[in-house]
């Protein structure tokens, strides 16, 4: 379980967020700009919140009152990003052991294979990042945040450089993640189209506030839908 | 074709070994710096980047002469090295070594620097996300990701030193066998009668070294580019 409670000046407006993840899927809907994924990045370790405290599974992440601020590299926090950010000099199979490397985790064939046949990336382990499409590039990147046995996974945007054909590819890989991996999920987006097959709860976030929570209609949809 | 003396020889192997000692040994300090001029941000950075660059600027003869009111066998520094631990740069290749080092500093770090610049740092924070601290990020993602820039910064600096003269005679002389490069040789040949054809011999060395390491920097850095790019 995830709790948020931060603030920060971003620009012209500041950012309120206040929200709590438990298991599943939980989205940050929003336009563009909204600070979805700034408050990603603060979760993530990547930047530092103004003000405020964010605890993950009752382990204190970051509480300015109390001046703590983990490291990025010890939150285990998995990371997909919107451009994948794959390490182009290392092979597909490396870039996945990249996060068990870093943690000096024995190998797990088992672990391994079962993120490669999940996410159906098998044939792309000897290849380098430069030479993958777009979708592939994607799913790499979900296995390798998997594969360091992350406690949260933050997804930013993560099909938002893909077309319509692409993200229908990974979309299934995702909600299977979801049922499967049991690894609560943040996901970020401002396609309600994809929030609404993805998450179990929404965060809907315009100009750094929090406006509504859950259960929420989701703007921009034909007709107003109730998601839940 | 060519007749190379004993004492060309020398000179050309003492060249060398000059050039790849002072290529080596300036590495790691020239990755350093470059890392901290295209990373950081601290008071006087300007200042140090400016004393980098000072060799590429100054007359080398003046560098040469600052080195020696530094580091001489009476200086300063080179007394205290010379009665505690020994170490004598005057008059020694260790001399040209540190000589050429110094001249060929600022572009080794210029090279390196912008490809420290050129990576995205995004890909250091995902790294990060991964559990890597500063000290594996650099060693995994940035290092590799500038090897293009240092392998180019490296062979620079090696062209630079083996071509170095002004700073080199002025702090260690031009003694064969000990401080005589292929240039300092070439001097001494054109300063005596009927020295030209010998002196010719070694400027046709000087161009097949240069041009092969220019060629091999070419290669290497085309290899090393492709490696990052998935060939």
């Amino acid at each position: 379980m995830l709790t948020v409670d931060v603030d920060k000046r971003l620009g012209d407006f500041t950012l309120h967020a206040s929200f709590e993840a438990t298991g599943g899927a939980t989205a940050l809907f929003g336009p563009s700009g909204a600070g979805k994924t700034s408050i990603i990045n603060m979760i993530a370790g990547l930047t530092r919140p103004d003000r405020g405290r964010i605890v993950l599974h009752h382990e204190v992440l970051f509480d300015d009152v109390q001046g703590i601020s983990a490291p990025v590299w010890q939150r285990r926090v998995g990371c997909v990003f919107q451009e994948g950010r794959l390490f182009p000099h290392l092979s597909v199979r490396h870039n996945l052991d990249y996060g068990r490397w870093m943690s000096g985790v024995a190998a797990d064939a088992q672990a391994f294979d079962h993120v490669v046949t999940l996410l159906d990336i098998g044939h792309l382990l000897d290849r380098r990042p430069g030479k993958l499409s777009g979708g592939e590039r994607q799913r790499v990147a979900i296995g390798r945040a998997l594969l360091m046995r992350p406690r949260l996974l933050l997804l930013d945007e993560p099909l938002a450089s893909l077309d319509a054909a692409r993200k229908e590819e990974i979309l299934p890989y995702l909600e299977r993640l979801r049922d499967e991996a049991r690894v609560p999920m943040i996901y970020v987006s401002h396609e309600a189209a994809e929030v609404k097959r993805i998450a179990n709860h929404v965060v809907v976030l315009d100009r750094g506030q929090i406006t509504a929570k859950d259960g929420v209609a989701l703007p921009g949809q034909a007709g107003s839908r109730k998601m839940n | 074709m060519l007749d190379l003396t004993t004492q060309d020889w020398t000179a050309i192997a003492l060249s060398l070994r000059i050039a790849v000692v002072a290529t080596l040994v300036t590495l790691p300090f020239g990755i350093a710096i470059a890392l901290l001029l295209a990373r950081k941000d601290f008071w006087g950075k300007s200042l140090v980047d400016a004393l980098v660059h000072l060799p590429l600027v100054l007359p080398p003869v003046v560098t040469g002469y600052l080195l020696l009111i530094v580091l001489g066998r009476r200086a300063p520094v080179g007394a205290f090295l010379a009665d505690h631990f020994g170490i004598v740069f005057s008059f020694r290749w260790t001399g040209a070594v540190i000589s050429c080092g110094v001249m060929a500093f600022p572009l080794m770090v210029r090279a390196i620097r912008l490809s420290i610049e050129a990576i995205d740092r995004r890909l250091e924070d995902a790294a990060a996300t991964l559990g890597a601290n500063s000290a594996w990020r650099f060693a995994t993602v940035t290092l590799p990701l500038a090897l293009p820039g240092i392998i180019a910064g490296a062979m620079l600096a090696f062209a630079r030193a083996l071509g170095e003269f002004g700073a080199t005679i002025t702090f260690v002389s031009n003694i064969p066998g000990e401080t005589q490069t292929i240039s300092a040789a070439i001097y001494t040949l054109t300063q005596v009668p009927g020295g030209d054809a010998a002196a010719l011999q070694l400027v046709v060395i000087a161009v097949v070294i240069s041009l092969a390491a220019l060629v091999a920097s070419e290669w290497l850095a085309r290899r090393a580019t492709a490696r990052l790019h998935g060939a």
